[in-house]
């Protein structure tokens, strides 16, 4: 019924003379929280882009007179310094920047493969799409977290493991989405009315299925990016990721808790930076759904 | 029922076969492990691993010789922790885990669920906006932030509850991990329920209940409750998994003896055997999780009880 | 005047407030309904029939606002609290709705939501409950029904559920049973006995009925007055066999001529009416919201809304037009 029902705002929604777009977009301009998410994340990349232009210090630097210090104006320190006497503000931008990429860049390679590996699935059909789902539900089982602590186990902790290592399990919930999503477009009557008016497969394809794929991945997309940069400061903290000189969130928060009772900034800090961030993703993963899929509560 | 359980099994049984030989084969091969040639290892591990691992016999005879170590659950020596074996390793840490991880499970399901529908039931007022504010926070916030968070608060500046360690399974000594791990699956439990029960509401068998007359605490318990409690079955798997998985960064954090501290040493430290070993029990926990999981839901729904009985349409 | 009528609706109003602005569905509803009678109420999607039907037992969701009265065996319905209809609902007032596949709880036995309302409206014993259960699934034709007592709503088919649901109505024996298009979802083979059953029943029991449905059909056997509802009003009202040999609505009347007939010449068109009637969202029209579409319109149409009057005894129209015989 559901299915039904947004073809049909789709049409009404072209009888009105609105693109399906426009309307999404108008519902998610409406949504405060969404909107707020959106500009708390502009400011965030903002940050992490600029803060190595505003601040004098650089991430490595060790300034052995002044280990430990509190936020403080003096001598630029806006958000302190840790043991080793290197300024927080440089490295919370420089941690936000590996964080924020490793996020974006592992989200993007996961959706091109889950999207190619699901549509071909959901297309084709028959015993290819069994057996491409059977190898997916296979590969579910295993959870993502211990998957790629095997990972870096046997090859080392290096950043571009960690990219791959993630992206490699995260395809598996992209693929399961546009498969379902090509599968039931497939089967829609008004698919099968297309095809018996001589429709060709592409235009079949460009009209109706991928219309009902984008929505739902969109938005899984973006729930993926904090996703990935969850699990990345998990790892890192843990020390399992992102190594020294380089940095992220979970590595300054692993630092932060170390010296807990000493220099509360090194973890309050870079802890609210990362639960900003998921904030901002939670919102706007939410207000798309809620704009590309609107459920009228009545 | 049997044919039920076959099903489910033939997918469980081949998955950890799967995992268990991509195991045994990646870690002969993986460069700088401890099978590699160059490997600097001290003499009495090497002689360990090669007493253990049969390395002198032809690989595929190696690897049946594993399997049936693994049948009978020997799962190697430690590297890392010379004079214990895996298993026993890994029997330390789990009453420790498994304690910490079932507690957390049964709070996050116990709360949850009522706080999820008690907001659906207040839908768009105050308390359910409250509500899911908390469940927001609880999702998007990791325990990686509670938990040295809470520690910070309660911990060092209010100092009424100790900062790590298990202090021999004390109470005090509990109740920051807990809530750090109980946290985010609360959450999402919270908000699938809510989700539940507003879908079942707008149903229309329950507008016909109410059309019967029934007062509205009849309508919710005997006729919206369990549709809206069988899809959270489908959670319980992923909840387990998310609590494993939670439960290694707070074991590191609080210092608590249990097999996620194992785990994060044996990688630090590259001992394949214990993360191996660790992750085929954990594996096999998920699966028979699964498994659980779609045994209740089968029990649950009765259209799929009575199809397994046989029953026609009348 | 007349004895005190079971029901008597006084010009009900309903109207939703939707984020695109105020949707009257039904705008001025006036009819009264004897005891034991059988009132069938005809029109389109968006006529506003089930939202009367919905008012008048107090099913409108939380986002309506009503005008108007209901009195229901002398006290005023509309604006009565929840308790008061758990009270008066099933037991005083049974419904039936249209879709009999998701009309009853799947997780529970039929026999056990018969019960549920004779233990909690009455208190009875279980094995006292059980036995009415099944005295009323006999009665309205369920075949078996001790064995069927137990089962699962989607064991049965559909014109098996909806008997059912039929016995929800009536296991209480209440003074007055809404049907809201009872048979439109079932197959047509089906249809025409769950619809005899449904009659047989009422009128044993001496229920009133309020049939609602889009088909004439339906109501040429079943009901003794008809009223034909247009936009959420009601455009005619009459005993069911003057309202078939001698409408006085030109809506009625195209109604009846839209009908398919044995005397048609095979491959002649059928019968339609021109345009869409307006939808429950559109503003209140000074004249008669049929107008667009009267065959016979006249100018003071489309400026003065035609009262709904009295052209005989017990035949009542909303047009303009004099009619004569």
């Amino acid at each position: 019924m559901s299915e039904l029902s947004s073809a049909l705002q789709r049409n009404a929604a072209e009888l009105r003379g609105e693109s399906l777009w426009r309307a999404a977009l108008g519902r998610f301009s409406a949504n405060r929280a969404a909107m707020g998410g959106l500009i708390l994340l502009a400011m965030i990349t903002a940050f992490a882009l600029f803060a190595p232009l505003l601040s004098p210090h650089d991430m490595e630097t060790n300034d052995w007179e002044r280990i430990q210090i509190a936020p403080t104006l003096e001598q630029n320190h806006w958000f302190g310094t840790d043991a080793n006497g290197r300024d927080l503000f440089v490295r919370v931008a420089a941690g936000a920047r590996v964080s924020l990429a490793i996020g974006l860049i592992t989200t993007i390679v996961s959706v091109l493969i889950g999207v190619v590996y699901g549509a071909i699935a959901g297309y084709v059909g028959g015993r290819t799409d069994q057996i491409m789902m059977r190898i997916v539900d296979v590969l579910y089982a295993l959870p993502l977290f211990f998957a790629i602590i095997i990972l870096v186990t046997i090859f080392g902790r290096n950043i571009f493991l960690v990219f791959a290592a993630i992206g490699a399990v995260e395809w598996l919930t992209i693929a399961r989405i546009v498969r379902g999503q090509t599968l039931s477009a497939k089967q829609m009557e008004y698919v099968e009315a297309a095809k018996s008016m001589g429709a060709p497969t592409r235009r079949i394809i460009f009209r109706h299925i991928v219309p009902n794929v984008v929505g739902p991945v969109i938005v899984f997309a973006t729930l993926l990016v904090p996703t990935v940069i969850l699990v990345e400061s998990f790892l890192s903290f843990l020390g399992l990721g992102v190594q020294e000189p380089s940095t992220s969130w979970g590595l300054l928060i692993s630092q932060g808790t170390s010296s807990l009772d000493t220099a509360p900034w090194l973890l309050v800090i870079p802890a609210a930076f990362l639960a900003a961030t998921m904030y901002a993703f939670n919102f706007i993963g939410d207000g798309l759904r809620d704009a590309l899929d609107p459920k009228d509560d009545a | 029922m049997t044919r039920f359980l076959l099903s489910r099994l033939s997918i469980a049984v081949p998955t950890l076969l799967i995992i268990i030989t991509l195991s045994f084969f990646l870690m002969r091969i993986a460069p700088g492990g401890p099978f590699d040639a160059d490997a600097q290892l001290e003499p009495e591990i090497l002689e360990n691993l090669r007493a253990a691992y049969d390395l002198d016999k032809p690989i595929l005879e190696q690897f049946g010789l594993y399997l049936a170590r693994l049948a009978q659950g020997d799962l190697g020596p430690s590297i890392s922790y010379k004079d214990y074996s895996v298993s026993e390793l890994i029997a330390i840490g789990l009453p420790v885990s498994l304690e910490l991880g079932l507690t957390a499970l049964l709070l996050a399901a116990l709360l949850g669920v009522p706080l999820g529908i008690i907001a659906a039931m207040n839908q768009n007022r105050p308390l359910d906006v409250a509500i899911s504010t908390l469940a927001m926070t609880g999702i998007a916030i990791p325990s990686l932030i509670t938990a040295p968070l809470m520690t910070l608060f309660f911990g060092v500046m209010l100092q009424v509850l100790p900062v790590a360690g298990w202090g021999d399974g004390a109470w005090s000594h509990k109740v920051l991990p807990l809530t750090a791990l109980v946290l985010p699956q609360l959450a999402v439990i919270a908000r699938l329920a809510r989700g539940s029960f507003l879908d079942i509401r707008r149903q229309n068998f329950v507008r016909a209940a109410r059309a019967r007359g029934l007062p509205e605490w009849r309508v919710v318990v005997f006729h919206a409750l369990k549709p809206t409690l069988t899809p959270l079955v489908s959670y319980l798997a992923p909840a387990v998994a998310g609590v494993m998985t939670g439960s290694i960064v707070i074991e590191q954090i609080f210092g608590l003896p249990g097999v996620g501290r194992y785990f994060v040493q044996g990688a630090l430290s590259r001992d394949y055997p214990l993360v191996l070993g660790v992750v085929i029990v954990y594996a096999a926990a998920v699966l028979l999780m699964n498994l659980i999981a779609d045994l209740i839901y089968g029990t649950l729904d009765p259209r799929v009880r009575r199809q397994t009985l046989g029953a026609g349409r009348a | 005047m007349s004895r005190e009528a079971l029901l008597s609706v006084e010009d009900l109003s309903v109207e939703f407030k939707t984020r695109r602005g105020r949707v009257a569905a039904v705008r001025s509803v006036t009819f009264e309904l004897a005891a034991g009678q059988c009132l069938g109420i005809v029109g389109e999607s968006g006529s506003g029939k089930s939202q009367t039907c919905f008012a008048i037992a107090g099913l409108l969701p939380q986002s309506a606002r009503t005008g108007g009265q209901i009195r229901f065996k002398g006290r005023e319905l509309l604006g009565a609290s929840r308790a008061d209809f758990d009270r008066i609902r099933g037991r005083e007032i049974g419904f039936i709705f249209q879709d009999p596949m998701t009309s009853l709880t799947p997780h529970r036995t039929v026999g056990a939501q018969l019960c549920e309302m004779l233990q909690h409206h009455e208190s009875i014993s279980g094995a006292a409950a059980r036995q009415r259960a099944i005295e009323i699934m006999d009665r309205v034709q369920i075949p078996d029904a001790e064995a069927r007592f137990s089962m699962y709503p989607f064991e049965l088919s559909g014109g098996m559920r909806q008997r059912v649901v039929i016995a929800t109505a009536l296991i209480l024996r209440p003074a007055l049973v809404i049907a809201d298009e009872p048979t439109t979802a079932l197959d047509v083979t089906v249809q025409a006995e769950v619809l005899r059953t449904l009659r047989a029943v009422v009128a044993h029991a001496g229920t009133a009925l309020i049939l609602v449905t889009h088909d004439l059909g339906v109501v040429a056997g079943s009901c003794d007055e008809v009223a034909v509802m247009y936009a959420g009003r009601i455009v005619e009202r009459a005993a069911t066999d003057t309202l078939f040999r001698d409408p006085q609505h030109p809506y009625t009347r195209a109604l009846l001529d839209c009908r398919p007939t044995l005397e048609q010449e095979a491959g002649s068109r059928l019968q339609t009416i021109e345009g869409v009637p307006p939808s429950p969202s559109s503003m209140e029209v000074p004249g008669c919201e049929f107008a667009a579409r009267c065959p016979v319109v006249m100018p003071v149409c489309t400026t003065a809304r035609p009262p709904l009057t009295q052209r005989r005894p017990g035949h009542a129209a909303a047009c303009h037009q004099e009619q004569s015989a």
